[in-house]
């Protein structure tokens, strides 16, 4: 699960961890209100989105205007956010479309002195969380860590124990900080790993972190992302969900139970198990069609979530074909069966299936799609099926 | 000989008075395994199909014998049921559960480390032995005795496998689900250990996908330490990076974990890389074929 900038600062702030501080505006209004209160003589108006690279962005309605923005008086920051509220962002992680911005974050300036590079993430090498730090902040440190990856540090930490404090002076040392830095990167470090394992986060970035002329380290930005499987044990962190953010098929599909992810194409697939359903796209990709969506309907899935599994793809406007692929384990061939029927009597379909079935009950459910009304074109093992829905989405 | 599980493993169920435990402790006592009671703190005393049900697993293991755990407990429970299990001496703990925090397998496996013990999984279908032994979720009639190891992150991606090899009249002796999730108990390199030194494999297959380094590390072991056969196939070719594709281990981030890389990785160790899901069983052919 993904949250806004400024509720990862938010959470940021109350662990003690260093934060600008900051405002959130949902209108212009607000924005002029927002710098006002902050009372400082600059301020930085942010696009709050669930994406990256909002810096570079640019607005669909207005090009010359930037997703971050540095602002002088209390009427720019009003006109920035004007502009930025309602607006369509594009960034490097958006795709062309870009995504609606609904509020913005405005922040105190902060003296700049260098930019660093925090993160941690769980290293599944390693089996556990590791700290990652480099004295090169404020750019794409995947491109760091491509070209130069000597200049990223490395710190392993458990979870329960936390980051211990030569760890920090060693990263310090590695970093060119001295001082009063260390003392202020033994609050930020320490307190972004103690954050990290006690809110089950999959991912905590902080970049660029600030060292400002006075020597302290202030989070400038902060990405923080959120593992599902643990979500039951943080109801406050659950609540910060932006549905607006996200696609609404997947949306939709989540609620049903079902595991989705939107693609590009027009050949949409509905499968049993998430290896297979992953492979399922390759194969459609391998015989020259392109998937239009990953979908999981699991083992446990009963009639009434394979309905809507189905409506879901019949619903998707790019959708010329439909690959059903089962291999039934848990998952009976009988209730793919039966849902098809079903989505077949309440939606009807409006474009071919192509149904592949094997597993258990596989007998039996090839017969009851054969005596019902339903049109479809069987298939006969994984080739089969690949080559007759790219025919007949083309 | 087959690996990790045989017909004289005795096997409990933690979580069997839950409606998914039950119903799979059934499907294995159909298949033949040794189960050989259940576990269910509460619950000790009682009887689920015939078995005795015990409240804590070091009762169950002083009861019955039981060398073997198949955890179906719910996932804000999975770790200490893991961990209990471990502690009790159990030698092979299979989780089948989906859904455990992913910092919960932490110091779960430092442990399963440190005492030397087989987990499988969590986010697993589980281990099975064909025609001896049978411990999780999978139909046991795909299956068929025979000397291909197979290794897989995937439950249904792996039956198919399983199929495909069987049709072609090539048996198993033993096929492991890792799991899907980012930290599993056990990794390929453990197995193809495992695999290596029993008499029985003469050749493996390993089903892999997008997310974490796992078959590259394994192909590097191949290329020093396996003399047999080893085939493969990578799932999430086209997978997009950034998303979550089902399982929580099957993630592309920071550009590390594609499916590309993996296949490079494995084909420069000469494994044989299927190229679609369709030919896994054939390119097992084709590994045994090159080897000879």
């Amino acid at each position: 699960m993904k949250v806004h900038e400024f509720q990862a600062k938010q959470i940021l702030r109350d662990a003690g961890v260093a934060v600008p501080r900051g405002i959130v505006a949902r209108s212009a209004e607000e924005a002029v209100s927002a710098f006002q209160e902050l009372n400082g003589s600059l301020a930085v108006v942010k696009a709050q989105i669930h994406a990256g690279g909002r810096g570079k962005g640019t607005l669909v309605e207005h090009p010359e205007q930037h997703g971050v923005e540095l602002v002088k008086s209390a009427a720019a920051a009003g006109e920035v956010a004007g502009r930025l509220l309602g607006s369509r962002l594009v960034t490097i992680q958006t795709g062309s479309e870009g995504q609606v911005v609904r509020q913005v974050l405005v922040e105190e300036g902060c003296d700049i002195d260098r930019e660093l590079y925090l993160g941690i993430v769980l290293d599944r090498a390693a089996s556990r969380p590791v700290l990652m730090a480099s004295s090169e902040g404020g750019v794409d440190i995947e491109k760091v860590a491509a070209e130069t990856p000597e200049l990223i540090f490395k710190e392993h930490f458990e979870p329960t124990l936390g980051l211990q404090d030569f760890q920090v002076r060693k990263l310090c040392k590695k970093l060119g900080l001295e001082g009063k830095s260390v003392k202020s990167a033994l609050g930020l470090m320490k307190g972004l790993c103690r954050v990290f394992a006690q809110t089950d986060c999959s991912l905590a970035e902080i970049n660029p972190l600030v060292v400002t002329g006075d020597g302290e380290l202030i989070a400038l930005d902060a990405k923080m992302n959120f593992d599902d499987n643990a979500l039951f044990r943080h109801p406050k962190v659950a609540e910060l969900r932006d549905e607006a953010e996200e696609e609404p098929s997947e949306l939709r599909a989540a609620k049903a139970g079902l595991s989705y992810v939107a693609l590009e194409g027009n050949i949409g697939c509905l499968v049993n198990g998430a290896g297979l359903a992953m492979s399922t796209m390759d194969l459609i990709k391998l015989h020259g069609g392109e998937p239009a969506n990953f979908l999981d309907v699991g083992g446990g899935a009963n009639v009434d979530q394979v309905t809507e599994a189905f409506r879901i793809l019949l619903d998707d406007k790019n959708v010329k074909a439909v690959l059903v692929n089962i291999f039934g384990g848990i998952m009976r061939c009988t209730t793919i069966a039966n849902a098809l029927v079903e989505a077949y009597k309440t939606v009807g379909f409006n474009v071919p299936l192509v149904v592949r079935l094997e597993g258990t009950e596989v007998e039996e459910g090839r017969r009851i799609i054969a005596e019902s009304d339903v049109d479809i074109i069987t298939a006969e093992g994984l080739t089969d099926a690949a080559k007759k829905v790219v025919a007949a989405a083309s | 000989m087959s690996i990790l599980i045989n017909k004289d493993t005795r096997v409990i169920c933690q979580g069997i008075t839950g409606k998914v435990g039950g119903f799979h402790t059934r499907g294995c006592l159909e298949y033949g395994t040794q189960m050989v009671g259940g576990v269910t703190p509460g619950k000790g005393g009682t009887e689920v199909d015939g078995l005795p049900v015990f409240d804590t697993v070091d009762e169950a293991v002083q009861q019955t014998g039981a060398n073997a755990s198949m955890i179906f407990v719910p996932p804000a429970f999975t770790a200490d049921a893991i961990l209990e299990a471990v502690d009790a001496g159990i030698k092979v703990v299979i989780a089948i559960t989906e859904g455990v925090p992913a910092l919960d397998m932490v110091h779960v496996y430092e442990e399963v480390r440190r005492t030397g013990t087989h987990l499988i999984g969590p986010n697993c279908p589980g281990v099975i032995t064909p025609e001896e032994c049978k411990i999780g979720i999978m139909p046991g009639y795909i299956h068929k005795k025979g000397s291909v190891g197979l290794m897989s992150r995937s439950g249904t991606l792996t039956y198919e496998a399983v199929w495909q090899l069987s049709n072609l009249g090539l048996g198993q002796t033993t096929c492991v689900g890792l799991g899907g999730d980012p930290i599993v108990g056990t990794s390929f390199i453990d197995l193809l250990e495992l695999f290596e030194a029993d008499d029985e494999t003469e050749s493996v297959l390993m089903i892999g996908e997008i997310g974490g380094t796992a078959e590259e590390e394994a192909a590097a072991y191949v290329k020093e330490h396996v003399s047999k056969p080893v085939a493969a196939f990578i799932a999430g070719r086209t997978a997009p990076p950034g998303k979550r594709m089902g399982h929580a281990g099957a993630i592309i981030s920071g550009g590390k974990g594609t499916a590309a890389e993996k296949v490079a990785a494995l084909e420069a160790a000469s494994i044989q890389v299927a190229d679609s899901p369709a030919d896994m069983g054939e390119a097992v052919q084709r590994a045994i074929a090159a080897h000879a």
